[in-house]
């Protein structure tokens, strides 16, 4: 389970204001709301790649706040997926294996089976510069997964597909999340997807963060924090 | 200074903006004639410099003049030592570089503007004054004692006047161009995949060594190119700091001077194209790496 306690975190000019989310285990977190309100920022905050100037951030019940990036266990995809150049697809999902020092044969068998979810067996031993959109999306999900993190935190990973792709795409992150069952943020401007994978919602407006009903994604209008449009 | 290429000597791994710029066009002058004949005529003249330059040294030797001298033994020991200290100064250079431009690149600290502008010293500064600063810092009185002497009596190495000179003369300003020329290439990487590395579990310096090295070698090997070309052709802050003496501080560039120093024309300009082939080569390398650096 994520708490998220009165978490201020500041960029540039930018301030999020003391924020507040419990997410229980294993459920699919949708965040919404317009550009510059402060999604991305309330997710990096979370992730420990922004200083939090207050509040806490407790996972399993376990503070994380001042935690390192590489203790939080969390798995993070960018909005720019951020994908090594130099590394196929392979080198990709076995990155995090490695650096747990799991035996080779370990490595090989999970990286297999991670492909195979996301249906990029094809695709292992390819640089990940010759991928399409679509197959580069799957990787960068492949990697954040790869180690069972208990957490994962998408950044609009789906912003700039076609739609045939982002409906394909949809299926893919709600199996990996049930197959994994672990708890999971996806921002995001989309409707569609949110009324596809959300279990809950909260939108970010101006910097604040309010828990919201599933059913205001029923509405043509996009989600506010007031009223059930 | 901007970090442009041109302030990486025009040596820069940043070939890079060949990637990045504008798509060229055929060459239509159409009814644009005076635009075309004039910008034509002003590019025409200097890159016809250049290749006279070279057209002019290449005619004023022979195979004759070339082969008597690669055996003088002179020559041959300024070869020998031109190699040996360009590389170590190079590879310095490197290794004072990579973190020196990621720092710069990656993060804002107190003081990065000054040190950003420290390290375009060597850059500009006249190279005499670069060879006077170094003698004058070696034998500046401190605690009754110079850096000279201390390095003598503690470590036992003399530097002025030494082979030791020569490689710290070309270091001061090769590495300069080394830092500058990496920077470009830091910058040109997505610092997000160092953080997502971290988020998959890496160290800094796991993340570093596993993501960020891997895209940064060819401006690795590009920059270690730039410092040696650099070295190669320094001269004046070796002739003062080195001094130029025969089987001991000569290197090609002080070759040059003493060779004409004593009249020998033909020599000079023999061990000038040497040089120039080494020079070319080294372009072609960087070309080679300019196109690919990440």
């Amino acid at each position: 389970m994520l708490e998220v306690r009165g978490l201020t975190v500041e960029s540039g000019s930018f301030r999020l204001q003391p924020a507040n989310a419990t997410i229980p285990a294993g459920r699919y977190c949708v965040v919404m709301g317009q550009t510059g309100s402060g999604k991305t920022t309330l997710l990096e905050g979370i992730c420990g790649l922004r200083k939090v100037t207050a509040g806490e951030v407790l996972l399993d019940g376990v503070d994380i706040t001042r935690a390192s990036l590489a203790a939080r266990g969390i798995g993070y995809v960018p909005q720019d997926l951020a994908l090594f150049p130099t590394h196929s697809v392979r080198q990709h999902l076995a990155f995090a294996l490695r650096l747990r020092r799991i035996p080779a044969g370990e490595i090989k068998a999970r990286v297999a089976a991670l492909a195979e979810s996301l249906e990029i067996s094809q695709l292992l031993d390819r640089s990940v510069e010759k991928l399409s959109g679509g197959e580069a999306r799957r990787v960068a999900l492949g990697r954040a997964v790869s180690f069972r993190p208990r957490l994962l935190l998408l950044d609009e990973p789906l912003s700039t597909v076609d739609e045939a792709t982002r409906d394909r795409l949809c299926d893919v992150l709600r199996r990996i999340q049930q197959d994994h069952g672990v708890t999971t943020i996806h921002v995001t401007h989309s409707r569609e997807e949110a009324r596809r994978l959300a279990d809950m919602l909260y939108v970010v407006e101006q910097g604040t963060v309010v828990a919201r009903p599933l059913a205001v994604l029923q509405s043509d209008h996009p989600p506010t924090q007031k009223g059930d449009s | 200074m901007s970090r442009t290429p041109a302030a990486a000597g025009g040596l820069s791994p940043a070939g890079n903006e060949a990637s990045s710029g504008p798509a060229r066009r055929p060459f239509r002058p159409g009814s644009d004639w005076f635009f075309h004949g004039t910008f034509i005529g002003l590019s025409g003249t200097y890159t016809l410099l250049i290749v006279a330059l070279l057209a002019a040294d290449i005619v004023s030797t022979s195979p004759q003049h070339l082969v008597d001298a690669l055996t003088k033994p002179e020559i041959r020991f300024a070869i020998w030592l031109t190699l040996v200290t360009c590389t170590i100064a190079a590879v310095l250079s490197v290794v004072i570089a990579v973190p020196l431009a990621y720092l710069l690149s990656r993060h804002d600290f107190p003081g990065r503007r000054a040190v950003d502008a420290i390290l375009d010293i060597p850059v500009v500064l006249p190279p005499l004054v670069l060879g006077l600063s170094l003698l004058i810092l070696f034998h500046l009185p401190v605690a009754g004692g110079t850096l000279e002497s201390f390095l003598q009596r503690w470590v036992g190495i003399r530097v002025v006047y030494t082979p030791v000179a020569v490689v710290l003369a070309q270091f001061t300003v090769a590495c300069a161009f080394a830092v500058h020329s990496l920077q470009v290439t830091f910058d040109r990487i997505n610092p997000r995949t160092e953080l997502v590395a971290r988020t998959l579990g890496c160290r800094r310096g796991q993340a570093f060594r596993l993501v960020v090295l891997p895209q940064a070698w060819r401006g690795v090997v590009a920059a270690f190119t730039i410092a040696w070309a650099r070295s190669l052709g320094e001269f004046g802050p070796i002739l003062v700091f080195a001094g130029a003496t025969r089987m001991r501080t000569e290197v090609l560039s002080t070759s040059v001077f003493l060779e004409l120093s004593v009249g020998q024309l033909e020599a000079a300009v023999a061990v000038s194209l040497l040089m120039i082939a080494a020079a070319v080569i080294v372009l072609a390398i960087v070309r080679q790496l300019g196109g690919k650096v990440a």
